[in-house]
């Protein structure tokens, strides 16, 4: 329910509605039911005083009379005189009576008389004190307990004190006055309030719904076209009809859309410009390159031949021109890379055999470097791109090489359930935490004032053939303790490989 | 190595000036003959004139593509054909060794490298001098000949040094890299799909059923074995 009252605005457009518009109807319904009943009441208390009045007037008349005739027992008279009143007004009669007194002294509760069903007790005790306090006509509201029934009524009480001239006796005689009409009418009232306005509340909150329902069809449309835009489907455009402001609304996200496109169209071309230019250069360099350096080949077979300074020359000249194109080639890997056009070939690779190989390079032996291989006597097998994984190793191993000052390089194979790792481990020079994180930048060089050679290329490929193969390839290093690369290729395409070696060189 | 006694000759076919003098000056220090055409639709009548023993082509050239000169040489002779191209990544290359090319090297290659390429593709399997026989195929070095069953099949010089190879040592298991280095002279690691490429069209020469071949048969992720015939 929070779920929804969160994602769904219809939810809280038409539940905030209804609570409300319920609390408004509430609120006004309240108020007429209650200057109704103030306003019915009030006119039962007019009639049921004016009505009082006269009978008290002729219970004193009763009481000054009987005093003149009778001289002793009252009770008789009085309960005539109670009788008297009761009947005067036949059947249809709408009040109950009640007498009590004489009311000798301190004792408030005298002999009772009333008509038939009416409980003196349930009189109300404050208006029953004032009565017998003082003198005059007093009224009050209050539910009333018959004895005949078990159900209370709403009641008017109209009090007064009576006096018998002859003994000087006092009476407390109370008219109750039903109000059982009045309270029939304000139920019926309230029922039809009640009913009302919960049908309006029914009403609203449907109304609400319709509305929020032709607004938000189309904001939910345009949710869903924005959604497909946003996947890549750029032709998406919302259908503009009308004026108001939902078209409007649409005509926007159409310029949007629009605008959009065009830029992605725009820099999507850029790009295969640039892709295409790199390419291109690198590829219409190769021709030229190649005549020079068959050249530079011809002039370097020769060398003896000439003099000491252009026999130098001829050597230079090879030289820098293998570094030239190792470099347009690393150029040319990289621009792959970044197009998103380099492709994996995989096969079925025993890492052993890789490390094995790399490490038996001619070249590593003629720079003085000692490779030991730990795998651990077992094949290491791997679904990858062969030659990409052998550039890999052999590039660790010319960085080994080039930039450690070690004698000795280790390079170790295991693996676990999730992947395949091989450590290229060297006891060099090693590198500061800074320069870790700044291995694999292009160009970038350990230490720039030691000429090393090489294209400064080499471990950013290494990182992106690892990366194409969903692998890792990580860098540590201490100052003065070497470095360590750990490359991580998973078993099965696409999973996120745990290495399998740790460095011991990890902070 | 009677083949010796002449110069052999080297058909350069590429669109750059320099760099066709280029190699008609290096091969000149190798004792080969060169010819140089600069033209695709020119190539047919320099290659009838010149009849050379390879022929070293350019893929990107004007007149008439490299792979379409590939084809019509390939149609009426099985003088090898090494491309030189820029781009060794690209469809290209796999649809210049399908038109017909034995081999390929990527610009910019050493001397050395073209040299051995050339040589590979020069030299006659001058190792086997007498006839192989091998279950229904015959195989005459002197002849250069191939024969299944009697009938003669018509292998190109590469597909006959392949089939040879691997004849050589029965049963023995050749890597694509030691093809490579025996059959086409790489002295560095090279491009496995050349093998590929070729051992298929020599399958479909010599076997009954190229998919369910019987005499050479493929060792999965190492190589290829000539299955020696029960007798």
């Amino acid at each position: 329910m929070r779920g929804l009252w969160r994602r769904s605005l219809q939810t809280r457009v038409v539940t905030s509605t209804i609570v409300l518009s319920a609390l408004a109807i509430g609120l006004t319904g309240w108020a007429m039911l209650r200057d109704v009943a103030s306003e019915l009441a009030d006119s039962r208390r007019e009639v049921a005083v004016a009505e009082a009045r006269s009978g008290f007037e002729y219970a004193q008349d009763q009481l000054d009379s009987a005093v003149d005739t009778e001289a002793s027992p009252q009770s008789e008279a009085l309960t005539q005189m109670v009788d008297s009143l009761t009947s005067a007004r036949g059947t249809a009669r709408t009040y109950e009576l009640v007498l009590k007194g004489p009311l000798s002294g301190d004792d408030a509760v005298g002999p009772v008389r009333s008509s038939s069903a009416v409980l003196v007790s349930s009189l109300p005790v404050g208006l029953v004190d004032t009565v017998q306090g003082s003198t005059g006509t007093y009224w009050q509201f209050s539910d009333l307990t018959l004895t005949d029934t078990s159900g209370r009524e709403p009641v008017v009480v109209v009090g007064r004190q009576l006096r018998a001239p002859g003994t000087g006796d006092s009476y407390a005689l109370y008219y109750l006055f039903s109000m059982q009409d009045q309270q029939s009418t304000l139920t019926l009232l309230r029922n039809a309030l009640l009913l009302g306005g919960l049908a309006m509340v029914l009403m609203v909150g449907a109304v609400a719904w319709l509305v929020s329902r032709q607004v938000l069809d189309p904001v939910r449309l345009a949710r869903r076209i924005a959604e497909r835009f946003a996947s890549g489907h750029l032709e998406q455009r919302m259908r503009v009809r009308g004026e108001d402001d939902l078209a409007r609304l649409s005509t926007s996200f159409n310029q949007m859309a629009a605008n959009l496109q065009s830029q992605i169209r725009r820099l999507e071309n850029l790009s295969r410009l640039q892709q295409r230019f790199v390419s291109d250069v690198s590829h219409e360099l190769r021709t030229p390159l190649t005549t020079v350096q068959m050249a530079s080949e011809v002039l370097f077979d020769a060398r003896t031949a000439f003099d000491p300074q252009t026999a130098r020359s001829a050597e230079l000249l090879k030289g820098e021109l293998d570094r030239f194109e190792s470099l347009l080639s690393d150029l040319l890997d990289l621009s792959r890379f970044d197009a998103g056009a380099a492709q994996l070939e995989l096969e079925l690779v025993d890492m052993s055999d890789i490390a094995r190989g790399c490490a038996g390079d001619p070249v590593l032996r003629r720079a003085g470097i000692e490779v030991q291989v730990d795998d651990g006597g077992e094949p290491v097998t791997v679904m990858a791109d062969p030659r990409r994984i052998d550039r890999i190793v052999r590039n660790l191993l010319a960085n080994a090489a080039k930039y450690s000052r070690s004698a000795t390089v280790s390079v170790s194979v295991a693996h676990n359930d999730s992947g395949v790792s091989l450590s290229v481990r060297d006891f060099g020079v090693g590198f500061g935490r800074d320069e870790n994180l700044r291995a694999f930048d292009r160009f970038w060089r350990a230490d720039p004032a030691r000429v090393q050679g090489g294209t400064g290329l080499g471990l950013p490929i290494a990182r992106e053939d690892a990366a194409l193969h969903g692998g890792t390839l990580q860098a540590w290093g201490r100052p003065g303790e070497g470095t360590e690369f750990i490359l991580t290729l998973p078993k099965q395409v696409g999973e996120i490989p745990v290495p399998a070696l740790i460095s011991e060189l990890a902070p | 190595m009677s083949y010796r006694s002449k110069r052999d000759r080297v058909l350069v076919v590429d669109d750059d000036a320099s760099l066709a003098e280029m190699l008609t000056i290096v091969l000149a220090g190798e004792g080969l003959t060169t010819s140089v055409c600069r033209a695709g639709d020119q190539v047919m009548a320099e290659f009838i004139a010149f009849r050379p023993d390879v022929v070293l082509l350019d893929l990107m050239l004007p007149g008439l593509d490299g792979m379409s000169v590939c084809r019509q040489i390939r149609a009426r002779s099985a003088v090898p054909i090494i491309m030189m191209t820029a781009k060794a990544d690209t469809p290209d290359v796999v649809a210049g060794l399908e038109a017909g090319a034995d081999d390929y090297i990527t610009k910019p290659f050493k001397n050395t490298e073209l040299v051995a390429r050339l040589r590979a593709r020069l030299r006659r399997t001058d190792t086997l001098v007498d006839t192989l026989e091998f279950g229904e195929i015959v195989l005459d070095p002197a002849g250069h000949t191939v024969t299944r069953k009697g009938e003669s099949l018509d292998l190109t010089p590469l597909e006959f040094d392949l089939l040879a190879c691997l004849l050589s040592d029965p049963n023995q298991v050749f890597t694509r890299e030691v093809l490579l280095q025996k059959v086409w002279g790489y002295h560095h690691p090279g491009d496995t799909k050349l093998v590929n490429v070729h051992m298929t069209r020599l399958r479909s020469k010599i076997e009954d059923d190229a998919d369910a071949p019987q005499i050479i048969r493929t060792v999965r992720g190492v190589g290829y074995q000539a299955i020696a015939p029960t007798p």
